[in-house]
């Protein structure tokens, strides 16, 4: 999975290192969202559309890695909850200069148990912040690997990837 | 989605059985949590190749469509169906498929014969095999209704399906075999 908050370069990233481009899938949300969606535009609205883009790496003749990027509003809970079963991970992209859309996600993967990176996607090519600095920001563990990136680029995002499935192999085997 | 919510050609401006029939989509009601960003329905344009994307994830409501569209040539998709009409108002499949779970399919055409447009669709994608994600992606088919599809497919045995390989004891995380695997993949990449 590769999470964050919105406009954060999920999708960047996960096309990135797709093999393909980014393919979009959608969900229909009913009802619920009466109260908060503003209807003023949509007339007898009852359903919402929720997206989510993916890409894949065919890794092997029988393997193919899926990379889904979370849908950016956390009210969507469903569909993370879709996708956490069976993931190996999550990258959850961070952009240091508007760190706190970051904290939904770093709180669902934390509660979820699902193993996750952190990665400060660098914008205009800057690292404002070391990740000691967000790691302290964000009260995340010494055991949590936090590491740069630029989701434009795809040893950068491959890099990213190989970060993550070493830090769920290790707490496989802890 | 494809049709509007009133917009049912068979009931005028009357409200249509399926805005009742809606609350039974697939997935459940998310919780109440504030939403930001939301913008109108931008109207696409429906001739999408299969690859085609817009350019940025948005979250969007449906609105109502103006102007009933034509179908394409390529029959990928037909605006006077309700999603949920394809799958005969069942909006759960018998089992549950993983999103990534990959479908392939070797029938013969012949066998495809009196099947559902979107059925035949399906399997004449899933001749290389592809995820569920992708087929709901590629055919414009929301999640939950391409689960179904492809569930009755694989109950008709006309596709094959993979679940995706996990660690039961441990919630279906994938085991280190898998791990390892997967790493060993990304390094040669």
């Amino acid at each position: 999975m590769v999470a964050g908050g919105f406009g954060v370069g999920k999708t960047t990233f996960v096309g990135a290192v797709s093999e393909i481009n980014p393919l979009r899938t959608e969900a229909v949300m009913t009802s619920a969202s009466a109260g908060i969606d503003d209807l003023t535009h949509t007339g007898d609205k009852t359903t919402t559309t929720v997206a989510m883009d993916f890409g894949r790496i065919t890794l092997d003749q029988d393997l193919i890695l899926y990379l889904f990027g979370t849908p950016g509003q956390d009210r969507f809970w469903f569909m993370w909850d879709d996708l956490v079963r069976g993931a190996i991970g999550a990258v959850v992209l961070v952009d240091t200069r508007r760190l706190a859309d970051c904290f939904p996600a770093v709180d669902y993967f934390e509660n979820s148990g699902l193993p996750f990176v952190i990665a400060l996607n660098g914008f205009d090519g800057h690292q404002p912040y070391t990740p000691d600095e967000v790691r302290e920001a964000l009260q995340i563990g010494p055991d949590t690997p936090i590491i740069t990136t630029d989701a434009r680029h795809r040893a950068d995002a491959k890099s990213a990837l190989i970060t993550l499935v070493e830090h769920a192999l290790m707490a496989r085997l802890r | 989605m494809t049709t509007p919510p009133g917009g049912h050609p068979y009931s005028g401006g009357q409200q249509s059985p399926g805005e009742h029939g809606q609350n039974r989509f697939n997935f459940p009601s998310a919780p109440s949590r504030s939403g930001q960003g939301q913008h109108p329905y931008q109207q696409p344009h429906r001739q999408p190749g299969p690859y085609d994307q817009p350019p940025q994830p948005r979250i969007e409501p449906v609105q109502p469509r103006q102007t009933p569209q034509p179908s394409p040539a390529g029959g990928t998709h037909n605006p006077l169906v309700r999603p949920y009409a394809m799958t005969g108002g069942r909006t759960r499949p018998r089992y549950q498929l993983a999103i990534e779970a990959l479908v392939h399919t070797t029938a013969e055409p012949a066998r495809l014969q009196g099947q559902l447009p979107e059925h035949q669709r399906i399997c004449h994608l899933c001749r290389e095999i592809k995820s569920v994600a992708e087929i709901s992606a590629l055919l414009s088919i929301p999640l939950g209704v391409a689960r179904i599809l492809v569930a009755d497919l694989a109950e008709a045995g006309l596709v094959a399906i993979h679940q995706p390989g996990g660690d039961e004891s441990a919630g279906g995380q994938p085991d280190v075999t898998l791990l390892e695997r997967v790493l060993s993949g990304l390094r040669k990449l």
